[in-house]
């Protein structure tokens, strides 16, 4: 086993030259030198070279890749090669190696193309995505329409899961987000209106801060990253198990099966959760008004009922509704667009969580804009 | 490692001895005793639900016996530890039944991994190995090509590729047929054959697919579902001609008695 590979040039019985391997070919051993064998003026000069087993201890694989590259060279140059004298498996596996000859119109998967192509595919690339999505929003009002006018085929037992789902189990998260940020709005607060001596405005601060904007925000970035992560992931697991194509096989349409009860869930619950978080949120600021600033829970309290109509939480919870239906979008878009592999399945979450939180601030921006001018 | 090995035709390769595999309670099956001989093309038959699989995970040393033992060359998979272990798992090969390759490598990068973790080799020369391999199994030029580009066959015979990566002396095959046509089933089984002569590896195979079970098996053990054990033993032909085990007998002439 110990003995070194090596290769002797000798005469052969018919005349030709040989190449007589010796020792063990085992991976990790140190092979003889390529270039100075075939440099060796009796090798470089033999039209014809026989590889004859000198007397090989050991082999594996790593002879099978040096005879490989042994061989090319000497047919390149002209020469033959004959087998005849190599270990049975040796030449055996030699020639199943070359059974099937090399693929060489393989298209894809030859050179990746360069920097400017890549870019140019990237914006051709947006453009598709573009229509995609206009055609996933189209596919899913045409579904929400079907539901409307009650033929839109889906389990109620599917709507009732994702419902638990994305309401009732998302709220120690939401709870906890909501009073942390409630808290955060509180401090900044506080720092600025002592100097004015206007510490009882904190009250107004955290309440209208909380139901115009925080709440509906945080909530819908929570559900974000909660669930549309989980729609993409399940819808393109689905799509990698060819669920999806079996839903469409047999006449199902998966937008009604699959997207309508997640959008459906999340536009029903956003709200709620958006509520919840607008009073967790204004009991953490409360916290703060109250053991920080020393205003009393009735006064804080009063402060509140006050400055704060039915208008504010109106305005949150309709943003809510909206924010609940882009994640179910930017989810179920990611997961039905999903490739066929595992790796796929993992962009596709990943996305529909980037998607959904532009889209949730995109969209604030433009309730902004558009309460402002309306004056709401 | 080595494929010059030399083949004894009654070397004991793989010993299994009052095997019961179980999961938690439930006992999948139990008392197998067998014997796997070097350069035997061993097959595992049964019908659905017998634990086909399973013995498989038992003998590759993924899962732990409840009782008994599996040996490899002798020596008891479970009495060492877990280095011991694992590296007597780097000399088996195993084909799963879908391929199992890993969908964000290249089908070089694939065979490449097992190279690149357990060998000293420069990247050259794991490239050049991962490209024989892919030769060997007939996708020579399919080196940049992703799991997902392929048809399931070619998966297949990747994933045959990945499996002798590091010449292992061991082959399992999960259902090598199942998902395959008569044309690319064949072909596979003469690469199973063709590779067993020339590596000079032993070869284990789940296997029902009848016409994969006489071409290819020298030896093969018979798991029954509802008893809950091992009711044949033999080369499948024999078996065919003389068992009188009435499953086993509908089961080799597909259901006529």
């Amino acid at each position: 086993m110990s003995d070194l590979p090596g290769i002797d040039i000798r005469t052969g019985a018919e005349g030709a030259m040989e190449l007589a391997l010796t020792g063990a070919w085992v991976m990790g051993a140190a092979l003889p030198d390529l270039e100075s064998l075939l440099s060796d003026p009796k090798v470089a000069d033999a039209p014809r070279l026989r590889l004859a087993d000198g007397g090989i201890a050991d082999w594996d694989s790593i002879l099978l890749t040096y005879l490989r590259r042994l061989e090319a060279r000497i047919k390149d140059k002209g020469g033959t090669v004959d087998r005849s004298g190599l270990p049975e498996g040796v030449a055996r596996l030699l020639a199943l190696a070359e059974a099937v000859p090399r693929r060489e119109d393989t298209g894809t998967g030859g050179a990746r193309p360069g920097f400017v192509a890549r870019a140019g595919a990237a914006v051709i690339r947006l453009g598709a995505e573009a229509r995609d999505m206009i055609a996933f929003l189209g596919l899913a009002a045409m579904a929400f329409g079907k539901f409307l006018v009650g033929r839109a085929r889906f389990r109620g037992s599917d709507l009732a899961l994702v419902l638990e789902d994305c309401g009732p189990k998302a709220l120690p998260i939401v709870t906890l987000i909501s009073i942390l940020v409630g808290l955060i709005l509180a401090f900044v607060g506080a720092v600025q209106l002592q100097l004015f001596g206007a510490e009882i405005f904190i009250a107004n601060l955290v309440a209208i801060g909380m139901a115009r904007e925080m709440g509906a925000l945080m909530a819908a970035i929570i559900m974000a990253g909660r669930t549309g992560a989980a729609f993409a992931a399940e819808l393109g697991t689905m799509q990698v198990n060819e669920e999806i194509d079996a839903f469409v096989t047999l006449g199902i349409s998966p937008m009604e099966f699959l997207v309508l009860p997640r959008m459906l869930a999340l536009a029903l619950m956003m709200p709620l959760l958006c509520l919840y978080a607008d009073l967790m949120g204004i009991l953490g600021g409360a916290v703060v008004g109250i053991f920080m600033l020393d205003i009393s829970p009735i006064q804080y309290f009063n402060q509140t009922k006050q400055f704060l109509d039915m208008g504010d939480f109106a305005v949150g919870v309709f943003k809510a509704t909206v924010f609940g239906i882009l994640i179910a979008i930017a989810g179920c878009l990611r997961g039905m667009q999903c490739g066929r592999s595992s790796q796929a399945v993992g962009m596709a979450a990943t996305s529909a969580v980037v998607l959904a939180i532009v889209l949730i601030i995109c969209a604030d921006g433009v309730f902004a804009v558009l309460f402002h001018i309306m004056g709401i | 490692m080595s494929m010059a090995a030399h083949i004894d035709a009654d070397d004991a390769h793989i010993v299994v001895s009052d095997l019961d595999m179980a999961y938690g309670s439930f006992v999948v099956q139990r008392d197998l005793n067998f014997t796997v001989r070097r350069g035997d093309v061993f097959i595992i038959m049964g019908d659905s639900g017998c634990g086909k699989s399973t013995l498989l995970r038992h003998l590759v040393g993924l899962k732990a016996p409840a009782r008994g033992s599996v040996a490899i060359n002798g020596e008891s998979l479970w009495d060492l530890d877990e280095d011991a272990r694992e590296a007597a798992m780097r000399r088996f090969g195993l084909l799963y039944q879908s391929g199992a390759l890993w969908s964000s490598l290249t089908l070089a990068e694939n065979i490449a991994l097992p190279l690149g973790e357990y060998t000293d080799l420069s990247k050259a020369e794991i490239a050049e190995l991962a490209s024989l391999k892919l030769s060997l199994v007939g996708l020579a030029g399919f080196e940049e090509f992703y799991p997902s580009e392929i048809s399931g066959g070619m998966a297949k015979r990747a994933g045959l590729a990945r499996a002798i990566a590091l010449d292992p002396e061991i082959l399992f095959f999960d259902e090598p047929s199942a998902g395959l046509d008569p044309i690319s089933s064949a072909r596979l089984d003469e690469l199973i054959l063709e590779l067993r002569d020339s590596l000079g590896a032993t070869v284990v195979v789940v296997s029902h697919e009848l016409a994969s079970i006489f071409a290819i098996g020298t030896n093969s053990v018979f798991l029954d579902a509802e008893k809950r054990t091992m009711v044949a033993e033999g080369p499948p032909k024999d078996l065919l001609e003389a068992c009188t085990v009435p499953k086993v007998r509908t089961f080799l002439r597909r259901g006529a008695e």
